[in-house]
């Protein structure tokens, strides 16, 4: 058995060695962050034109994330390119005589493709937090506000549990365009549509992407005593990540290379 | 050392892999060879614990692959497949493989050296050529400096260079005593780096020989006549009690009779001889006719087992394998042929067009 250490460091060489790594997460960053940062100013700059109601329920914190709705296609991106560009390169074959216990392979490229998501999803929540805030001016929110410290890390997990997802679902699609052709519409198109379409959305709520968001928000919105709470949702969204994770193994266990 | 016992691998209802039992030993190159579809990259996938056997075992120093700590300090592998990503420089990807087994990082560029590839170290793979690609391959199989190494079709993609090279690499690394298994599905290659030889078709063994016994038994000589009163010479022949085999231009063969005999047999009966000729049948042909049942795809038109293609004995631009007595081993400073290194395969076929030669 190789040692753990060893395979850990492999899998951090191989994924600072392609240039996707860097392009899907400066792109996640950049994307979230300067989308977030005009949405602010829009705010900012429109609030007298503002209904009061929606003045009233209106959320600072979550308005800061709207970005993520896009960026996270950049962090869609990455997940299902570090397991599924194994197989589309026909790496897997090198990295499994490599490294033949293929639980140890697949825990070390889960866990250093999570620490580097984890940490580029907090750098790219505490960044867009705290800038958005600065744009909103006097409608903004503070980090030490009740709830709002929790929505940012919140956000910044919602990020790495979105990648974990992706990996565990790539590791069971094999293939980068059936990868992406799969997750990017249904984040991106399908669960947000389905989320708004009543009686549907009884359903959707429970789906990663909606279940997840929920810790970023701070101010309940008008429709949103749902049967979970901020921890609730994120709780909904580990079991998805969990079982993505696991059916991923499954496969890559019973699979030939 | 790597055996295999009973190994057999279905694909749905396809049988890649056949209840194959044999062993690979050290010291020597052991060619593994056989059509294409035989099944020779799925055993060495098996081998490597890629592919799951149906059924079998397969056992590298009595080990299981998967049982092996940091295996490629006991074997390395070339793979058919491109098993490479392209958008990795050559560098960070042997440097990855060789930290996951806890290989110095002074190897990468130790066989990065072997292999040719230190001015290109730097560069992505993606932009490499066949050949490039393939000596890529080849460094990370040596990264952990193994005791067994094993190549899939290697010289595929090479240059005559290149093949000249790799032949030489394997050659030297078996000299130091280690396991070194190769396949190809061309004898002629075979013919010129391996000692031993396991032949297989449609996943089935057909041989497991010394490249020496395969040869004797293997290259078939006889002696062909060819004449304008074609009747009486085979009457002539048949009453002389030889067996006769007319081929399809006219010619008698008759196997295992010395041509001088011959002559004067016809000689004696006043008949006019306008061929009297030694031959022998080529290595080629051989394997041809072994695995003609076993062949998964044929190029244009079937081979016909026993239908031999006759090949003039004596002379000397047909290379060694033509002519002559057979060696037990090939000629140490055998070049490939300029520009047909790739066409070997195919030279028995029509061995007298002799075209570029
Ligand atoms: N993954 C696979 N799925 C289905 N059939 C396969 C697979 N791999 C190989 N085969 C089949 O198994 C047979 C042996 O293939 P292979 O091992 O590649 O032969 P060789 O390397 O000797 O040319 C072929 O008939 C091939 O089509
Ligand atoms: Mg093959």
């Amino acid at each position: 058995m190789a040692a753990p250490s060893a395979i850990l460091q492999s899998e951090w060489t191989k994924i600072r060695s392609v240039r996707s790594t860097i392009w899907t997460l400066a792109l996640a960053f950049i994307v979230t962050v300067a989308l977030g940062a005009i949405i602010c100013l829009v705010f900012d700059n429109t609030w007298d034109s503002l209904s009061p109601d929606d003045q009233a329920t209106f959320d600072p914190t979550n308005t800061s994330f709207v970005g993520m709705q896009l960026g996270q296609l950049a962090l869609i991106v990455f997940g299902v390119l570090v397991i599924a560009s194994e197989y589309s390169t026909g790496m897997i074959r090198t990295s499994l005589a490599a490294v033949p216990q293929r639980g140890s392979f697949y825990a070390s490229k889960v866990a250093v493709a999570g620490a580097l998501a984890l940490v580029v999803g907090m750098a790219t929540s505490f960044v867009v937090f705290f800038l958005g805030q600065a744009l909103l001016g006097s409608h903004k929110a503070q980090i030490s506000d009740p709830g709002v410290l929790r929505a940012v890390v919140g956000a910044g997990l919602y990020m790495t549990l979105l990648v974990l997802l992706c990996v565990g679902a790539a590791a069971m699609l094999r293939s980068p365009m059936l990868g992406l052709g799969i997750l990017m519409p249904f984040f991106f198109l399908v669960s947000p549509i389905l989320s708004v379409i009543p009686k549907v959305k009884k359903v959707a709520q429970y789906f990663p992407d909606q279940a997840g968001q929920k810790i970023m928000q701070v101010v309940p919105g008008s429709d949103s005593n749902g049967p979970y709470g901020p921890w609730g949702g994120i709780g909904i969204m580990a079991v998805w990540v969990a079982v993505a994770l696991l059916g991923g193994y499954l496969v890559l266990r019973q699979r030939d290379a | 050392m790597i055996e295999l016992q009973g190994l057999t691998k279905r694909y749905g209802d396809r049988t890649a892999v056949d209840h194959l039992t044999f062993t690979v030993r050290p010291g020597v190159v052991t060619g593994f060879l056989g059509p294409n579809g035989a099944g020779k990259s799925t055993t060495m996938r098996m081998l490597l614990g890629l592919d799951a056997p149906t059924s079998g075992d397969v056992r590298i120093d009595g080990k299981h692959y998967a049982q092996l700590s940091e295996p490629l300090k006991h074997i390395g592998a070339l793979l058919d497949a491109k098993s490479i990503h392209g958008g990795r420089t050559a560098y960070d990807h042997l440097l990855c493989i060789a930290q996951s087994n806890r290989i110095p990082t002074r190897r990468v560029g130790e066989v990065l050296e072997t292999v040719g590839l230190s001015a290109v170290a730097r560069k992505r793979s993606k932009g490499f050529s066949l050949g490039m690609g393939q000596r890529l391959g080849i460094a990370a199989a040596l990264l952990g400096d193994p005791e067994i190494l094993m190549f899939d079709e290697p010289v595929n993609g090479l240059d005559p260079e290149g093949i000249h090279w790799i032949r030489n690499l394997m050659k030297g690394l078996a000299a130091q005593g280690r396991t070194v298994f190769v396949s190809s599905h061309l004898m002629s290659e075979m013919a010129l780096t391996a000692e031993h030889l396991i032949v297989i078709g449609r996943g089935r063994l057909l041989a497991d020989t010394s490249m020496a016994d395969f040869i004797e038994k293997n290259s078939r000589s006889f002696v062909r006549l060819r004449s304008p009163q074609p009747e009486r010479l085979r009457d002539v022949l048949t009453a002389a009690g030889h067996t006769v085999v007319s081929t399809g231009d006219g010619a008698f063969e008759i196997t295992g009779k010395d041509a001088a005999e011959l002559g004067e047999l016809a000689a004696q009966h006043q008949l006019v001889l306008h061929e009297l000729s030694p031959q022998r049948a080529s290595l080629e042909e051989a394997f041809m006719q072994l695995t003609a049942e076993s062949v998964e795809y044929h190029a244009h038109g079937a081979v016909t087992p026993g239908a031999s293609v006759p090949v003039p004995a004596a002379p000397a631009q047909q290379g060694w394998q033509h002519g002559g007595p057979p060696p037990t081993a090939p000629p140490p400073q055998q070049q490939p042929p300029q520009g047909g290194g790739q066409q070997w395969g195919s030279q028995w076929r029509n061995p007298g067009s002799g075209k570029g030669r």
